[in-house]
């Protein structure tokens, strides 16, 4: 059987203003894989997730996810459909409880009714939520903002979860627990498109990734035969 | 000597606190509106107006009771609140700063001369049985109009907070004010959170209006007095705050009768503002503000 096409990007062009932050990108995401977007500080990485994620709109080319065209949709439709994104530093609501920002990870429609399910798997993945549902989620500690950042995602009931620089500010141990959970989030059948700045972990973690560098994609393919290429060797092996 | 002055403080007290129940149910929409919009409702005094007249034309017309027509006052303002919001303001968002602003300018000089046109530049008031009466006890005046305006604060103020955090809409409205982008990201419609907040201030704009009207008498140019006690409220309360709010309220309310004790009427205001520029001065996000 053929693998399942969940997002294709193609060829888009976005602007922010008279700047053009992405040209001609193309990306495509098959169901249940991981792919890793890589890049420095303004290459693109975080446009193009909120591109996908309709915050910004392409000026040319189209996105589809599941075959139907999403590139005009409001972001909350997009959510609806099915893509999660977790945005960079977290964003986690700082004044209200662990358990209201999970709650309103669930707001739309489809994810309702499949709050309780959700709120189970969430607390499976991080246990921590559960011991401090009650807390503001300004007061938890870095790692916690992230666990809670992610279960407030996985609360919209995705598809595909698109998580940008999650391991941003973390200890080296706490990035080891946001990967770990990352992988059992794609046993439970959800599509991962990641933003990451460490190339190293992000060939480790992925199955494909897409190398960024201002505002296109430079490089693409398995990570096998990313790590083989002389490019990325020397640009970010430094051998 | 000592215990005579206080006795004496105690009446000024009392309706200070009073009256500070009657601005923070004023400012409560105002607060709200900046709170979760960012947007200075300069037209906020002239919807609570709005209110007052609406009361009046029930009472002068059809003969209801002030507080009975909140029942059509309430959601006529919210449904012109919602509409306000999702046909003139939401195209005037993210593009400019002033912009916004200019359409709140613009509600507020269309509904003084509209009021103008339809009720006279003649000051009016909701004279009903009941807004003359007061009680006394231990030399102490309770008048029952300021103490219902109290009451009704209270209740306004405790409905927000509870709507605010026990809803689900109320939830996103918190979330959209904290991290608009968030709140974006996780599936919130946030044009359509932001036109239900704008009509929730709304409909506590239509009973503040009605509360207004049985306290004071009012003309068409009333809005921006009072647009401006309820900026004083919410600076000394923290934007965005509702329990901030209801304190901003009695904090002005009793600075004013306060003032007005110690000072004279003439300075009454005097004190007010100063308090509000030393808040500004030592903690310019309000008293309960983040």
């Amino acid at each position: 059987m053929p693998e399942k096409t969940w997002l294709k990007v193609s060829n888009i062009d976005t602007f922010y203003g008279g700047f053009q932050a992405l040209w001609n990108v193309s990306l495509e995401v098959k169901f249940e894989e991981i792919v890793a977007l890589i890049g420095a500080n303004g290459s693109g990485k975080s446009t193009l997730l909120n591109t996908i994620s309709g915050i910004v709109r392409p000026a040319k080319g189209s996105i589809e996810f599941d075959g139907k065209s999403i590139d005009n949709l409001e972001p909350f439709q997009i959510v609806t459909l099915g893509i999660s994104q977790v945005p960079q530093g977290r964003r986690v609501f700082p004044d209200l409880s662990v358990m209201n920002n999970l709650i309103l990870g669930s707001y739309n429609r489809k994810a309702r009714l499949k709050k309780e399910q959700n709120f189970r798997m969430v607390f499976e993945l991080f246990p921590i939520l559960k011991k401090r549902k009650d807390q503001l989620a300004k007061t938890l500690s870095g790692g916690e903002q992230q666990m809670l950042a992610l279960g407030r995602g996985l609360m919209s009931n995705p598809k595909l979860m698109l998580l940008d620089e999650m391991s941003l500010g973390l200890a080296p141990i706490v990035i080891n627990n946001v990967y770990k959970a990352l992988r059992e989030i794609r046993e439970r059948g959800i599509t991962i498109l990641f933003v990451e700045q460490n190339v190293r972990r992000s060939l480790e973690e992925a199955d494909r990734a897409y190398i960024m560098e201002a505002g296109r994609v430079v490089l693409s393919g398995n990570v096998r035969d990313l790590q083989e290429e002389d490019e990325i060797k020397k640009a970010y092996f430094g051998i | 000597m000592l215990l005579e002055t206080l006795a004496d403080l105690s009446n000024p007290l009392i309706m200070g606190i009073l009256l500070g129940g009657l601005y923070a149910l004023i400012a409560l929409g105002l607060s709200l509106v900046f709170g979760v919009m960012k947007l200075i409702n300069v037209a906020h005094g002239d919807l609570v107006l709005f209110g007052s007249y609406f009361a009046y034309a029930a009472m002068t017309i059809l003969g209801i009771d002030p507080i009975l027509s909140l029942v059509i006052g309430m959601p006529l303002l919210c449904v012109m609140g919602f509409a306000i919001q999702r046909y003139l303001m939401s195209r005037a968002f993210g593009k400019s700063m002033e912009a916004p602003l200019l359409i709140a300018f613009g509600i507020s000089l269309m509904l003084q001369n509209f009021q103008q046109i339809i009720w006279t530049p003649m000051s009016k008031g909701l004279t009903t049985s009941y807004a003359l009466i007061s009680f006394s006890a231990g030399g102490i005046y309770f008048p029952l109009a300021y103490m219902l305006d109290f009451i009704a604060a209270l209740f306004v103020m405790l409905a927000l907070r509870t709507f605010l955090e026990k809803s689900y809409l109320g939830k996103a409205i918190s979330a959209a004010t904290q991290d608009r982008g968030a709140a974006q990201l996780v599936g919130i419609n946030t044009g359509r959170v932001y036109a239900f907040a704008f009509a929730i201030a709304m409909a506590t704009a239509a009973i503040a209006g009605v509360f207004l009207g049985l306290t004071f008498p009012f003309t068409p140019q009333s809005g921006i007095s009072f647009l401006i006690i309820a900026f004083g409220v919410v600076i000394i309360g923290g934007l965005g705050s509702m329990l901030g709010t209801f304190i901003g309220g009695i904090v002005l309310g009793v600075a004013q009768s306060l003032g007005g004790y110690f000072f004279g009427s003439t300075a009454q205001m005097l004190v007010v503002y100063i308090i509000v520029l030393v808040v500004l001065g030592i903690r310019p996000q309000g008293i309960f503000g983040r």
